[in-house]
């Protein structure tokens, strides 16, 4: 699950580009990048979850 | 390749000046090294000191070999790609630091103060997730990961956020504000190493006896509440000199223009601090020295994306979100996510730096400023956090960041270096080894 949280990540990152490419206007943009972010969280929260040890565990 | 541009000159007095300011922004980075070395154990400390100076040493080295010419500047050349009728600079092609420094002359170029600052900033972000590993990170493992950070990570963010990459163009290229805004390294350092922090707490898991079985987590406090405070007054310090050279160095502010930025840095840490004692003093009855420590260096790092461009008003509510935030996020990274980060690096360098860049957006005159600097966020959030966790995986298997068990149980200092640093203090025995 961490690994599939941390590729999502990147895709987060991918839109926020694509929102730079495809939309001249700034409005677009912005709602294209902030769902870019979302994808990220989301990511970084599969990701959190994922590294999250079984209680009195100390090796991943 | 984009061909390279004559770089901008300073006068003679100016040049002067932010030399000096350099020379006085190390203190940061010894500020830094002093507050995490109080965070970890008394057994540790030793090691801990000793591998912050290998770390800086090793940071540098390896920029100076091969990061520098990667990061270049926004004066010398890079190599471009071509994206939407639009050039992404996206990564430098500079000269080695070994030739741009020979330059003698009667010009006071932009390029070598801001090589200087480079090396310091690689420094300061390389020594970071030091502090996250404390009492189980083998001094092998932290030199190896300066490196990789010195060497690959530091450069790219550097070249794109200061050196004339493709963040720096977002305003030239997209009309985005003045384009990507981190004059004092809240994200190309601070982000880039707090969130280094977290790969290698991820990857070296937590202290042993942290988290038991059974119960809430075992509090490991820092042995040396005055080092932790007083390398928070070293500290700022080194925050005034490295927010004025990089106004200087990167917003190309007057130096009529300094003294705001030096009061807007005080006041973000000092609401800071008084924000996280007043929290610390109702959650728990009694304020927190260390995470009042950590609430100051949170405003001090939030501080880093905006001093130079809020008002104080807008400053001292930078630094009381960061003070908030700090002790909140800390207790939650510990307890609901099982993250032992003895230094809080995760929260202070990341989250803080993360937070002032956002906050440089929302208080910046320029339309499109905001934007600018959330395309920034989510590069360092979704490229540079699994490039790194990437990189620190397989150098994991390469040279092994935690020390085994026993290393572990007799502390780092007699195990790494045969000897403690208070060899005539009794070290107590750990209780969550009974």
């Amino acid at each position: 699950m961490k690994y599939a949280g941390l590729l999502v990540m990147p895709a987060g990152f991918f839109l926020t580009i694509a929102a730079l490419v495809l939309f001249p206007d700034l409005a677009r943009r912005g709602v294209f990048v902030l769902c870019g972010l979302a994808v990220e969280a989301l990511g970084l929260g599969v990701a959190v979850r994922g590294h999250i040890l079984p209680r009195g565990e100390t090796q991943p | 390749m984009n061909s390279s541009l004559p770089a901008p000159t300073l006068s003679e007095s100016l040049f002067a000046f932010t030399l000096v300011l350099l020379f006085a922004a190390p203190l940061a980075i010894a500020g830094v090294a002093l507050t995490n070395t109080g965070l970890g154990r008394s057994r540790s400390a030793a090691q801990a000191f000793l591998g912050n100076l290998a770390i800086v040493a090793v940071a540098v080295i390896v920029f100076a070999l091969l990061g520098a010419a990667l990061a270049g500047d926004p004066s010398s050349a890079s190599r471009v790609f071509h994206l939407a009728g639009q050039p992404w600079s996206w990564i430098g092609s500079g000269p080695s630091p070994f030739t741009s420094f020979a330059v003698s002359g009667s010009t006071f170029s932009t390029a070598q103060l801001g090589m200087l600052f480079e090396f310091l900033a690689v420094a300061l972000a390389a020594l970071i997730p030091w502090g996250s590993g404390a009492d189980r990170f083998c001094l092998a493992g932290g030199c190896a990961t300066a490196a990789v950070l010195a060497g690959i990570v530091f450069p790219l963010v550097a070249h794109w956020s200061w050196d004339g990459g493709w963040l720096a163009q977002l305003g030239v290229n997209f009309g985005l504000g003045a384009g990507f805004l981190d004059f004092g390294g809240a994200g190309t350092v601070h982000a880039v190493g707090g969130l280094s922090a977290l790969a290698v707490v991820w990857i070296a898991g937590p202290r042993k006896g942290k988290f038991p079985k059974e119960g809430f987590s075992n509090a490991m406090p820092g042995h040396n509440a005055v080092y932790v405070l007083f390398g928070c007054l070293l500290s700022l310090v080194g925050w005034l000199a490295w927010n004025t050279a990089g106004a200087i160095l990167w917003l190309h502010a007057p130096l009529s223009a300094l003294p705001a930025t030096a009061v807007n840095t005080l006041l973000s840490a000092s609401i800071a601090l008084a924000a996280t004692f007043g929290i610390t003093r109702v959650r728990f009855g009694k304020p927190d020295a260390s995470m009042c420590a950590n609430g100051w260096l949170a405003g001090l790092v939030a501080s880093s994306a905006c001093a130079a461009i809020v008002t104080p008003a807008e400053s001292l509510l930078v630094g009381l979100v960061a003070g908030i935030a700090t002790p909140l996020l800390v207790e939650l990274l510990e307890l609901a996510l099982s993250i032992d980060d003895p230094s809080g690096a995760i929260t202070v360098h990341a989250v803080a730096g993360l937070w002032g860049l956002f906050a440089a957006g929302l208080f910046a005159p320029h339309p499109g400023q905001l934007l600018a600097q959330l395309v920034g966020i989510a590069t360092l959030i979704g490229f540079v956090l699994p490039l790194v966790y990437l990189l620190f995986a397989i150098l994991n298997r390469i040279v092994p960041f935690r020390v085994d068990p026993d290393g572990e149980r007799i502390g780092m200092d007699l195990h790494e270096l045969g000897g403690g640093a208070y060899p005539e203090f009794v070290i107590h025995r750990d209780e969550s080894y009974r």
